[in-house]
């Protein structure tokens, strides 16, 4: 499949001296790695070659206060605000279509593609934004790029590329109830090794990827990253088509059915060769978690932390979260919980988590943020009840963006906090200067809620 | 861009694994709008204590880490976030070169294109420089050798056409501008289809 995405857009194949000139079929832009690209276009003095395939909204630094998006209050962190408006200022210098902040079709950019149907199979898709993979789920060849190649996509629409190599994740089975596509990738993850993926595009096969719906697969492709891949892909099927029949800008008509064509053709061929293949079984997988400073170190919920003190690396990670090597990872405490981010902010992460937390408030002293991954997302779960049942929990409901993933605007843990998090990412200080997190699905960051302590959901979710 | 071709310098030696890109520039020094300035702020976390006060224990803080161009860190360098903040932060500060066993493949990418050189070693050759900090190196870009103080010489790999663009001092926007024909015959091509 990647290889068929690739050499349909070879503008140039690569040879030994230089690298491929790819096509790029949609580029993504948001205030955060933009800015500097379009001061090179300036400085050369070169357009955006297709401001048509060229979209922007705004995530990263944006505030999730209703009041400081629809209130009239203002955005609290000047320098967010003016990375805002530089953004405006751009798309309207260069033609480029924005969903800015008022926008009812805003959200995380990598939820709104998607969600917006701009995201399709066989696309050539980059932004400079790591968890670019994410939009592999459909099919798409998607990678993360740095600013100086955003800038090269503006003014080319090609990026230079060398091939990566392929590498096969097989997942046997299915997951079992209360285990997740979050805890499939974590466990991936945590079996490969966060430089596992290094130099590869990863192809996600078997039947519990197949069982998967997309914002499953979305979820799945979105870590890709955090293995080191290149980029993530799922084959189209069924599911892919269904979701995309409901978007508003996928095709229509007889581009449609053309389009169906072409998808079709696109999964890997039967035998199709991998430069690596690892297996998995699904039908083993617990929920999981993370207890260390990269999503590799991972453990289920059930376990321990592993005891690898002649490790210093090991140590190191160990003395940053205040864990002792050993000891059982449930049932520790925890200050925050964060359900949000394009790893886990789509409606059916919402709905997860909702359906822990109905009927139930989350423990006291605890602080939870549910942070939307798009405006659409949003008025789909308020439509369903659902923020009402965060609110009345005692969670706090917020507008959408990357927020406290990233704690770029202002959504941040305390100083040696425990975040319960369900974003992609428990580096130190990711959260906040100091802050400690623990990776898990949302089903575990709401039963965690409840308790106050690390909880297996299953225990919630049998009750 | 200033060409490459030969960094000569003693090393700082960061012995951490998986040094991530939030490590060596936390994002809340990522609401700038210019590349400017970002030395300040390289590995600011470890580098500063709560306060914001230098940590005298970390390594860039010593004075023997003043003025050497090349680091050199554990494996998989650069891992994480896309931000090409991470090589300007590196850059501003004074550094030329990081030797790792891996990097990540954004780093990679994105420092090649700020003049940051990624010097990919065997784990022997990594272990022994993470063991001896401060010896002084030569990086030689046009033979692709990593010079130890015994003499002994390294190759390292590195992308052709990456080493032709730092060595001649050029950008690839130049290159890619000047594809403009296959471009527009790929789009024509593409719209027929």
């Amino acid at each position: 499949m990647f290889e068929k995405v690739w050499e349909a857009h070879e503008v140039v194949p690569e040879t030994p001296d230089t690298p491929a000139v790819l096509y790029i079929d949609l580029h993504l832009i948001h205030e955060v790695t933009s800015p500097q690209a379009f001061s090179l276009l300036r400085e050369r003095g070169l357009p955006v070659r297709r401001p048509d395939l060229t979209f922007a909204t705004m995530d990263h630094s944006t505030p999730t206060r209703t009041e400081q998006i629809f209130g009239g209050a203002p955005i609290a962190l000047e320098s967010a605000a003016k990375q805002i408006r530089e953004l405006e200022k751009n798309c309207r210098e260069f033609g480029i279509e924005l969903l800015d902040l008022r926008h009812d079709q805003r959200g995380i950019v990598h939820i709104i593609g998607p969600e917006l149907g701009l995201t399709q199979p066989g696309k050539t898709i980059v932004c400079g934004d790591s968890h670019t993979s994410t939009h592999g789920a459909f099919g798409a060849l998607a990678f993360g790029i740095g600013t100086t190649e955003v800038g090269h996509v503006f003014a080319t629409q090609c990026l230079l590329q060398r091939k990566p190599r392929t590498l096969a994740v097989n997942v046997a089975n299915r997951l079992r109830p209360g285990v997740t596509a979050k805890d499939l990738i974590l466990a991936i993850i945590g079996k490969i090794g966060v430089a596992g993926g290094t130099g590869h595009v990863i192809e996600y096969r078997g039947e519990a990827v197949r069982a998967l719906d997309m914002d499953g697969r979305m979820t799945i492709c979105n870590m890709s990253i955090e293995a080191g891949a290149r980029a993530g892909m799922i084959a189209p099927d069924e599911t892919t088509f269904a979701y995309l029949a409901a978007t508003p800008r996928a095709p229509k008509g007889g581009a449609w059915e053309a389009a169906l064509e072409r998808w079709k053709q696109l999964p890997s061929d039967p035998g199709a060769r991998f430069d690596r293949e690892v297996d998995i079984d699904a039908a083993t997988l617990e929920p999981m978690i993370t207890y260390g400073t990269n999503p590799g170190m991972v453990v289920p919920i059930t376990g321990s932390i592993p005891d690898r003190r002649d490790d210093p690396m090991f140590a190191k990670a160990l003395e940053y979260m205040g864990f002792e090597p050993g000891a059982p990872i449930k049932d520790r405490p925890i200050d925050v919980v964060f359900v949000g981010s394009c790893t886990n902010a789509r409606l059916s992460d919402l709905r997860a988590a909702a359906q822990v937390l109905r009927g139930r408030r989350i423990a006291r002293g605890v602080q939870m943020l549910v942070v939307p991954g798009s405006q659409q997302v949003k008025r789909q779960a308020e439509a369903e009840g659902l923020h009402r049942i965060f609110i009345e929990a005692g969670a706090e409901w917020r507008e959408s963006g990357c927020s406290m993933c990233i704690g770029m605007n202002g959504d941040t843990v305390e100083r040696g906090r425990y975040s319960l998090s369900t974003s992609n990412r428990n580096f130190e200080g990711r959260q906040g200067a100091g802050a400690r997190t623990l990776l898990a699905s949302p089903l575990t960051a709401a039963a965690s809620a409840v308790r106050g302590r690390i909880t297996d959901p299953r225990e919630l979710l049998d009750a | 861009m200033e060409p490459i071709r030969i960094i000569r310098s003693r090393t700082v030696v960061l012995p951490v694994d998986n040094i991530d890109t939030d490590q060596i520039i936390p994002a809340r020094f990522l609401r700038t709008t210019t590349k400017e300035g970002l030395g300040r702020q390289l590995f600011a976390d470890w580098r500063y204590d709560a306060q914001g006060q230098p940590n005298p224990d970390f390594v860039l803080n010593r004075p023997e880490a003043q003025g050497c161009a090349i680091l050199v860190a554990g494996r998989n360098f650069g891992c994480g976030s896309s931000r090409e903040h991470a090589p300007w932060a590196l850059v501003d500060y004074g550094l030329r070169a990081v030797i790792s066993t891996e990097f990540a493949d954004i780093f990679r990418n994105n420092a090649l294109k700020n003049g940051l050189l990624p010097v990919t070693v065997d784990e022997a050759t990594s272990a022994w420089l993470l063991a001896n900090p401060g010896v002084e190196l030569t990086i030689d870009l046009e033979r692709t050798t990593l010079a130890l103080p015994n003499g002994t010489e390294v190759r390292f790999p590195i992308e052709a056409f990456a080493r032709y663009c730092l060595l001649n001092g050029i950008d690839e926007l130049g290159f890619l501008l000047g594809r403009k024909t296959e471009i527009e015959a790929y789009e024509r091509r593409r719209s027929a289809a």
